[in-house]
């Protein structure tokens, strides 16, 4: 088994890694941001853009880089992506779960280990459904 | 007890809140200073979290200052500098004091400030810090641990419908509403459409969202200038740079433009006040409140 885990790890890295620049973070969330990683914001930012974006949309940090949150709204209005996944584009991301990092997201979502959250946010999901 | 929730939430009344000036010398007696010059005007008053990433007094300990001295804070805090732990002590310290009102904010990042080779954290970002603020006020902690007496905080937030993209910056609030705000503070822009057209879609669908509007005093065209070419998220068109450089008294048509700017955005829907930043520092933010209509200690 761990073999098989280590395989997926290096398949979804290799994958991933030219085209997102992805780092591992374990709890993917692209198909839900456009198709953009937000963890190539600066300030990892998993809910939306910051108030430093640039008049011609560009990050407040790497003047040269678009802000990531931008070109995901953009993505996220023009692609053609499934309706359910443009659905959770306004969903409130928990805090990133930093056990993860370095971890298959693969995996972490066929064992829904990517959808553990502390109690107390998960009790509160449960009680407002507002996310 | 929030005197900024009872107008909110009870009156009519037009709120007006401004920014705590930083302490970094003249202690306490400097405290106490700022509170006798703002408390005549504002209900409530930003205690801020390391400004501009540069580092001052720290958020908990002016919230308590300024509440010790009777001017109620509104405690910001930053995701910048502090990881959730310490975002959720700096929570249950507040509550501790009996600070109500608090303010969750992403915040610039460490390349605005004087220290740039600081670790830049950002464990939470802002909408997940206002739904850990929610968690707390329902008596625990995010781990689900308690936290007794729950607190009953106020919170707040900030949003900034000047920058890119526009489109999307409502439902940014909406989601910032949904995870538990109850009031947003707008940063600081100089384009009446985007306010215009944010002001509309957030009260559309969350009327109780009450949002603050900020309005800057200046003294010349030389920081709009400035805040355009240096300050990422404001943009000043060149028109209104003109407008106040071009003028035979700079001053006042610096004070006209802020003026305008208030009467405009206490115009629109959704609007329950404003935030005043004043970079003057002179009589002109008592001559602003004049003409808005206010007069000293109308909250007390």
């Amino acid at each position: 088994m761990p073999k098989l885990l280590n395989l997926l790890l290096a398949v979804e890295h290799g994958m991933k890694k030219p085209v997102w620049d992805c780092t591992m973070c374990g709890q993917c969330v692209l198909h839900s941001t456009g198709m953009t990683c937000p963890m190539t914001c600066p300030k990892t930012l998993r809910n939306g853009p910051c108030g430093g974006v640039r008049e011609d949309g560009h990050c407040e940090v790497k003047p040269e880089m678009r802000c990531v949150w931008v070109k995901a709204y953009d993505r996220k209005v023009s692609l053609p992506l499934p309706t359910v996944w443009k659905e959770h584009y306004n969903d409130l991301r928990p805090p990133v779960d930093m056990q993860l990092k370095g971890t298959s997201s693969w995996v972490n979502l066929i064992t829904k280990r990517d959808q553990q959250t502390p109690a107390g946010w998960a009790k509160r999901k449960e009680e407002t459904g507002a996310h | 007890m929030s005197k900024l929730r009872d107008l909110l939430t009870q009156s009519k009344d037009v709120v007006y809140t401004a920014e705590f000036p930083v302490i970094d010398g003249g202690g306490m007696e400097q405290v106490k200073k700022n509170v006798d010059r703002l408390s005549p005007w504002f209900v409530a008053v930003n205690a801020t979290d390391n400004t501009a990433a540069h580092a001052h007094a720290s958020n908990v300990s002016v919230a308590i200052a300024m509440k010790q001295h009777g001017l109620e804070p509104i405690m910001q805090i930053v995701c910048r500098d502090k990881n959730r732990l310490a975002v959720q002590a700096d929570m249950a310290g507040a509550n501790l004091h009996g600070i109500e009102n608090i303010a969750l904010l992403t915040g610039d990042d460490v390349t605005a400030g004087d220290e740039p080779e600081t670790r830049r954290v950002f464990d939470l970002d802002g909408p997940q810090a206002i739904n850990v603020a929610s968690i707390l006020n329902a008596g625990t902690y995010l781990s689900g641990r308690k936290l007794s007496p729950a607190p009953n905080f106020f919170i707040c937030s900030v949003e900034n419908p000047f920058a890119p993209p526009h489109d999307y910056r409502i439902e940014r609030a909406l989601k910032k509403h949904r995870a538990g705000a109850q009031m947003i503070q707008l940063q600081i822009g100089y384009h009446p459409d985007r306010l215009e057209k944010f002001c509309a879609g957030v009260a559309a669908t969350v009327p109780d969202l009450a949002i603050i509007p900020s309005v800057v005093l200046i003294k010349s065209a030389k920081p709009l200038g400035f805040m355009n070419d240096k300050v990422p998220g404001i943009s000043v068109p060149q028109e209104v740079i003109d407008r106040v450089a071009q003028s035979a008294d700079q001053a006042e048509a610096a004070y006209q433009l802020a003026l305008e700017q208030a009467k405009h955005a206490l115009s629109l829907p959704g609007v329950r006040g404003l935030h005043i930043t004043d970079f003057r520092h002179d009589d002109t933010l008592e001559r602003l409140m004049y003409d808005l209509g206010r007069t000293p200690n109308q909250y007390k």
